[in-house]
């Protein structure tokens, strides 16, 4: 195994509630420093994938059955999340999650629970160094804050945990456009300037193939396509069903069948 | 007006009771979003252990009591392992549910070994907390509560608002997936708090035994009274709890002194209702934030 790679997923197949299969033999490596994006339609098990390492299926009755998860020589498949955040990953969950009822900086302060009595004050600092917005709003209750503010509030949170491994769940979601764009800024900067690794799962398929260095495509539980991100972006079936745009320049329509499947038959 | 000195210091008293033995109530709603319903029955608990280790093993007074509470504190953490733990993960109602079978159960199990008869302490407080105002007098009991009860009203306001275990608690309450998400070790959260909400309830409970005598039924049944305290004040607030508890005992004193005794247990949930019309998170309760 080459020994960049930080987390390789080999194989895996999860079921929730032991009947029904989200994902089919998937597999993936991340590279140490690396962005990588997960891209794909509802319901394709890009969250699903996610938990799995996270170790957030558990709660929801979900299980990984076969394959393994390999962590820096930990198989952490199945494993509790108190566990694996304390190794280092941290995942920031789609549809933003703020503790409405706790202020901003006490929302930050949750991010310190993997390293309880440990100083918090530079991190911080951190924090409101890249999310400056939310410097005037410490003292008020999440619940009060904007949509923009609340996602700079839950990656800033996450970020409070010093992880290794970032795993961000659908981060633009419901954001404007420039808000998407300064958003995708940060974790760009936070990827160089921190060396934190990062796993992304997008429907803005475009933003996140723009900063990634490397993606997947995931379809029906299993992954149809991968690449280096530069020559994802290029690839007609990407361009034609997640950019928008087709290889003779009108829009085409999902009920036309993906190419990829066609070629699946024949293998 | 030495009668209405009387009363007004005996409704204090009674509700600095209540707001103790709702603290412990608070405790486990604010981290866990569950009712409690065996909340009388800790109470009980307490006040049997600490009757067995004073009087039946006649131990100093101080160490009895500090056995009474590691022991409750103990009990706390062996409910969470054994009844809770399983049901994490599950709808809020079934844990609800399962603490009204652990009050039938504790209930059953001390009338089992303790009977349904009266017990009490020995006196054991010194002469020297009562206070005395011309023919006002204040029991030492009363004295002991109220200052162990600021202490303790004191500490848990400081832990929640301040302190990084607290936040943590106060995270689960508010959406535990993402804590969970963050790390925070849900499973021991709920243990501590049941684990002090039993140590709450069993000072509580001793301190009830010394006013009243110590009966499964009757020291239950004042657990009950924490529900208009703690709905009064808002389910999870630690100034609420001591405001409501203030207020039902008042009202319970008063009533009973100027009205009539028998109209006492009822005027606190009349003026529950009315107040709950005007504020219906309770006095101090949060206000469920929604976005539109």
């Amino acid at each position: 195994m080459e020994n960049n790679l930080l987390l390789q997923i080999n194989n895996i197949s999860v079921v929730y509630s032991d009947v029904i299969q989200i994902l089919k033999a998937v597999s993936l490596d991340v590279k140490k420093g690396k962005i990588v994006s997960l891209l794909g339609s509802n319901g394709a098990g890009k969250t699903t994938t996610l938990k799995s390492i996270s170790g957030l299926l558990k709660p929801e009755n979900g299980k990984v059955t076969e394959g393994t998860i390999n962590y820096e020589g930990h198989n952490i498949q199945n494993s509790a999340p108190e566990i694996v955040t304390r190794l280092g990953i941290i995942q920031v969950m789609e549809g933003r999650q703020p503790f409405k009822y706790l202020t901003v900086e006490e929302n930050l302060r949750v991010g310190t629970a993997t390293r309880w009595g440990k100083p918090y004050k530079k991190d911080l600092e951190l924090v409101y160094h890249y999310f400056a917005p939310l410097v005037a709003r410490k003292h008020s209750l999440a619940g009060y804050c904007s949509g923009g503010e609340l996602q700079m509030l839950v990656m800033g949170r996450a970020l409070m945990a010093q992880p290794r491994l970032l795993l961000l769940d659908e981060p633009s979601l419901g954001l404007a456009p420039l808000l998407v764009k300064e958003i995708f800024e940060i974790i760009k900067r936070v990827n160089q300037e921190q060396a934190t690794t990062l796993m992304l799962v997008e429907q803005n398929a475009n933003m996140a193939l723009q900063i990634a260095d490397f993606g997947y495509v995931m379809e029906n539980g299993k992954i149809v396509l991968e690449g280096d991100a530069k020559d994802l972006i290029e690839n007609p079936d990407v361009k034609e069903f997640y950019l928008g745009v087709a290889a003779t320049g009108a829009i085409k329509t999902y009920k036309d069948v993906k190419s990829y499947k066609r070629r699946k038959r024949w293998l | 007006m030495e009668f209405f000195f009387q009363i007004l210091i005996n409704g204090l008293s009674l509700g600095f009771l209540y707001a103790l033995a709702a603290l412990g109530f608070v405790m486990i709603f604010k981290s866990s979003s569950v009712l409690n319903f065996a909340h009388g029955e800790l109470m009980a608990i307490g006040a049997f252990l600490f009757l067995v280790l004073s009087t039946w093993a006649n131990l100093p007074i101080w160490l009895a009591f500090l056995i009474t509470l590691a022991g409750s504190f103990s009990l706390g953490f062996i409910i969470e392992r054994f009844f809770l733990r399983p049901l994490i993960g599950e709808a809020l109602i079934e844990v609800i549910m399962l603490t009204v079978g652990l009050a039938i159960m504790f209930k059953g199990l001390m009338l089992f070994v303790f009977g349904g008869d009266i017990h009490s302490y020995p006196e054991f407080l010194p002469q020297a907390l009562t206070l005395h105002w011309g023919a006002v007098e204040v029991p030492g009991v009363n004295v002991a509560t109220f200052i162990v009860g600021l202490i303790f009203l004191g500490l848990f306001g400081f832990f929640f608002k301040y302190s990084s275990q607290g936040i943590y608690m106060r995270s689960v309450a508010d959406n535990q997936p993402a804590a969970m998400a963050l790390g925070v070790h849900v499973r021991r959260v709920f243990a501590i708090s049941w684990a002090i909400a039993a140590l709450v309830c069993a000072m509580s409970g001793i301190v009830i035994g010394i006013i009243n005598g110590i009966n499964v039924h009757e020291v239950s049944a004042i657990g009950l009274k924490v529900f208009p305290v703690v709905i009064l004040g808002g389910l999870d607030s630690i100034g609420g709890a001591i405001i409501g508890g203030l207020i039902i005992g008042l009202l319970e004193t008063f009533t009973g002194g100027y009205i009539s005794t028998g109209l006492r247990e009822v005027v606190p949930y009349i003026v529950l209702i009315m107040i709950l019309m005007v504020k219906p998170y309770g006095l101090f309760g949060l206000v469920e934030i929604e976005r539109v």
